[in-house]
């Protein structure tokens, strides 16, 4: 049997959570790290392997799990993995006791599991215990939790009711319901306060992990997208595109650098929703480049900011504070990344929002401009807060706040792929614009097999869309 | 005889990648936390810019004694998938190979003035990565032949550009300043995206040859029609007053001379300034196929240029007047291209990029000429008044005077009536959001409110 048919998924699921039971009961925070790192690194190589067998063609040898790549999932699942890994690599020791390592794992395991999976009962179930960590954390920091469980109940109340309607023959009532859990998942105006508020009161690594993913859109792909009629599909780009304008001009002119970052994610997140509803193949790859772009390039600003706040705390926009000086290695990498995620020439963002644009702009030319006015106010909104939080000033320091070896292999692996993928589009683009081929393929098929216009449909438990699976390269 | 079938694109390879190598060994040994030496950057620099100038006048040989006036490369598919394609493609032509020549020859010249200039400068190593990116933008912009590479480059050629005018990062105004630009220059660039992507949805291509017309420039015809062609020449026409600083975007050139006077003289007194311009030529068939925007561009290149014209007389520092001479000249050229005058408008580029690189770098030992004149005359200068100062009454001189010295309210008009009003209407939107969480939360729920303005000090290594 070959290595790369070994059970590589199912691995990298199951080794955080067991990992999450064993580090839950250390006491001793360094210790913990340590172990932590071992266990995202483990399943970070698994996740890498699962994804490597898929792209080799190599059938898994656990036939009956219900975790399995496709062409969409395929690149995710590592990409999540990574994310985690290079979050508890970038770990300041001296912060190692405020950061749960236990919970982190835990939900490690949830959020590649449910990329993992197509099964939409189950993937409910797993989007639903993904919410469960950042609740735990809140409550035992003593923060405050109703913003949070309010919008978390309310999604997934939407989800498991929307799909339940959609089970039980009405695709209309279902598909509306569905809607509304993916927006408010997704962080849509006006269902988005619960981001920034978790992002003010969780631990940075926590609020990072959860929404830099993008559960929503994945949740849109596989629950609502093969069987939405066109007006949920249009519900969802005009709210979208909304979120994507407002939050550019939200982050522009946030005061504080963890605000900031939470409205760049909305209006990325929103961006990506957008290009999902416009369902053309140009629109649909351009989403799920972008997707990919800025679950790495927004989790590089994220870890950055991170880095910022191990040393001085939470961070002000308001005044300028200098630190390019000590720490030149994260300027660069807060601007390559934050540049990354705009779309810059010769980052992994620049052919995502090219295509992006130009799908749109052939579904409708209003939606590109403002697709276009979002990206731009976003640039700005990067380089303001770069601006104000690197130069301006000379921050003077009695002790060493350069980056560290594991903080500088965090940024280089990130600012490796990035400009890699930039350079080198032509792979990541094309396994994209398979999976959204594949994607509108199921569309169809689920679409075409509805009677009536779509109105009822999916009666009597029909089966989740099945996408190219394991098609190989 | 070489074969000039496998010779040019070598010779194309190496006028585009040498800017790329330079960037990509200074970029990636900043990256790693190791730059190079100084004197092995301006070494590298040297070599690079040495290595691509002599390859393009390679090029321009090879074409002169070919009698061929259009040379394109087509160097492959760089993104393809059904439906869409991102061909990278370079055309050598009467109109790019100029400007390219133009650009290797000023880039070398700063590089080495710089190299001693920016000696043992804290930034050494930073400005080089900046120069690097510029060059690899100004070349890879001059060289294109599709709207989408042309994009590329524009875009490395912008942020360079606003980051150098922040080189002085530890003072507050040049980092203000440098953020000013970048704002100008986003809308410029979302004009040009939505111009290309535009471009790509109505002829279906972005290459040059299949919009302007396959022949050599300036003869090509705009393959669109006039609706289209007002639409992209319009969104063209952003993009260029926003690269050129053109009225209403003027106030951000002499923002830029924050920077150090090298980048001064190459990016915005010489080339940057000049890209537009170089983009408003090379698309300029689609003036022709639209009248009115050909109107527009006369009007706008010289109200440019009677602004700059006024604004340069009042200035107090040598690289303000300066810049606005400089844009004076741009606004002229602008004008030029509205009337048709292809070949005199690019002949006047080349010819006022070289003379105010020169005059930029002159600038600081030129002051220092002055004040020895000045000392041993024990006096000023004489200043004697203009023609205008004697025609004009004095309360006109006077209105004229503090218009000028206003800089036309440029900056103060796009402050009060964009920035200020974006900034009200999303910090209204904010205090909506603050109240909604609030109530949400049945308490105070911004902990970022108790956030100080300055970062406290460390109290901790974080290497413990």
């Amino acid at each position: 049997m070959n290595p790369l048919s070994l059970p590589w998924l199912e691995l990298a699921v199951v080794v955080p959570l067991a990992g999450a039971a064993v580090v839950g009961r250390m006491r001793n925070p360094y210790r913990a790290g340590r172990w932590c790192l071992a266990v995202t690194g483990t399943a970070l190589g698994s996740a890498v392997l699962a994804w490597l067998g898929f792209y080799l063609g190599y059938e898994p040898a656990v036939r009956r799990s219900p975790l399995s790549l496709d062409e969409l999932s395929a690149p995710l699942v590592p990409a999540v993995a990574l994310l985690h890994f290079l979050t508890v690599l970038a770990t300041a020791r001296t912060k190692a006791a405020r950061v749960s390592f236990g919970w982190l794992l835990a939900g490690e395991s949830a959020r590649l599991a449910t990329f993992g999976v197509t099964d939409p009962w189950l993937l409910i179930g797993l989007l639903t215990a993904a919410t469960i960590p950042p609740y735990a954390e809140l409550l035992q920091r003593g923060k405050p939790t109703r913003v949070y469980v309010l919008h978390m109940a309310l999604f997934v109340a939407l989800l498991a009711g929307g799909w339940a309607l959609v089970e039980a023959g009405s695709a209309v009532g279902g598909s509306a319901l569905l809607l509304a859990a993916v927006l408010v998942r997704s962080g849509v105006v006006p269902a988005h306060l619960w981001v920034a508020d978790l992002f003010e009161h969780a631990s940075f690594a926590t609020a990072l992990l959860y929404v830099t993913p993008i559960a929503g859109a994945y949740a849109a792909v596989r629950l609502v997208l093969p069987i939405a009629p066109e007006w949920v599909l249009h519900s969802i780009g005009v709210a979208s595109l909304a979120t994507a304008v407002y939050a550019a001009g939200m982050a522009v002119v946030q005061r504080e650098a963890r605000r900031f970052f939470a409205y760049l994610f909305l209006g990325h997140a929103s961006l990506v929703l957008v290009g999902l509803e416009l369902v053309t193949p140009i629109s649909l790859t351009g989403a799920l480049c972008l997707w990919f772009s800025v679950m790495l390039s927004l989790g590089g600003l994220g870890l950055t900011l991170r880095a910022l706040e191990a040393r001085f705390g939470r961070l002000s926009l308001d005044d300028f504070h200098g630190l390019y000086d000590h720490s030149p290695g994260l300027a660069v990498g807060f601007l390559l990344t934050g540049l990354a995620s705009v779309g810059f020439p010769g980052t992994l963002g620049f052919v995502s929002a090219e295509l992006l644009v130009d799908g749109a702009v052939e579904a409708n030319l209003l939606v590109g401009v403002l697709l276009i006015l979002a990206a731009a106010v976003n640039g700005i909104a990067v380089v303001r807060a770069y601006v104000r939080l690197f130069t301006g000033t000379r921050h003077a320091s009695a002790v060493s706040l350069a980056i560290t070896t594991r903080e500088r292999v965090a940024v280089l692996t990130l600012a490796a792929v990035i400009l890699v993928g930039g350079l080198v589009p032509q792979p990541g683009v094309a396994t994209r614009h398979r999976a959204a081929e594949a994607v509108l393929k199921d569309r169809e098929v689920q679409r075409t097999t509805m009677p009536g216009d779509g109105i009822t449909a999916l009666s009597g438990g029909r089966q989740p869309p099945e996408f190219a699976r394991h098609s190989g390269g | 005889m070489p074969d000039t079938d496998l010779l040019i694109p070598i010779l194309v390879l190496t006028v585009v990648t040498a800017p790329v190598a330079l960037l990509a060994v200074l970029g990636i040994t900043s990256l790693l936390d190791r730059p190079l030496p100084e004197a092995a950057t301006t070494r590298l620099c040297q070599a690079a810019t040495l290595i691509g100038l002599v390859a393009a006048l390679a090029i321009l040989g090879l074409m002169l004694a070919s009698g061929d006036r259009y040379v394109p490369v087509v160097l492959g598919d760089w993104v393809s998938v059904p439906h869409f394609h991102y061909s990278v493609k370079f055309v050598f032509d009467r109109l790019s190979v100029p400007f390219v020549v133009l650009t290797f020859v000023l880039c070398g010249t700063v590089g080495a003035f710089a190299g001693r200039y920016l000696h043992r400068e804290r930034g050494f190593n930073r400005f080089f990565v900046l120069y690097a990116m510029f060059l690899a933008g100004m070349v890879t912009t001059a060289l294109a032949g599709t709207i989408e590479t042309l994009f590329a480059g524009w875009e490395l050629v912008g942020l360079s550009s606003a980051l150098l005018v922040g080189y002085f990062h530890e003072r507050p105004a040049p980092v203000r300043n440098g953020l000013w630009v970048w704002a100008i220059y986003r809308v410029s660039d979302a004009a040009l995206l939505l111009a290309a992507v535009v471009l790509h949805h109505m002829t279906g291509e972005g290459d040059f040859d299949r919009m302007l017309g396959s022949g050599p420039w300036p003869d090509g015809h705009a393959a669109l029609t006039v609706g289209q062609a007002y639409i992209v020449g319009g969104l063209l026409l952003v993009a260029v007053a926003g690269k050129s600083a053109l009225v209403p975007f003027s106030g951000w050139l002499p923002r830029a001379m924050e920077g150090p006077t090298p980048s001064s003289a190459v990016f915005y007194g010489a080339l940057s300034v000049h890209l537009g311009v170089y983009l408003l030529l090379r698309v300029s068939p689609i003036l022709d196929a639209a009248s009115g925007l050909s109107a527009v561009v006369v009007v706008l290149g010289l109200v440019t240029a009677v602004y700059a014209y006024l604004a340069g007389r009042v200035q107090a520092d040598i690289k303000s007047a300066l810049s606005f001479a400089s844009l004076t000249q741009v606004g002229i050229i602008v004008a030029e291209i509205g009337l048709g005058f292809r070949y005199v408008a690019l002949v006047h580029l080349l010819g006022h990029a070289c003379l105010r690189t020169l005059q930029f770098l002159r600038a600081p030992t030129l002051l220092h000429d002055y004040h020895l004149l000045e000392n041993a005359l024990g006096d000023h200068l004489p200043r004697p008044a203009g023609f205008w100062g004697r025609l004009l009454p004095a309360s006109a001189r006077a209105w004229v005077y503090r218009l000028a010295l206003e800089r036309g309210y440029l900056d103060a008009m796009l402050n009060t009536y964009v920035a200020g009003p974006f900034v009200k209407l999303f910090g209204w939107f904010d205090a909506l959001e603050r109240r909604g969480t609030d109530a949400l939360a049945g308490r105070s729920s911004r902990e970022s409110d108790e956030v100080k303005p300055h970062a406290e000090q460390p109290l901790e290594e974080l290497t413990v």
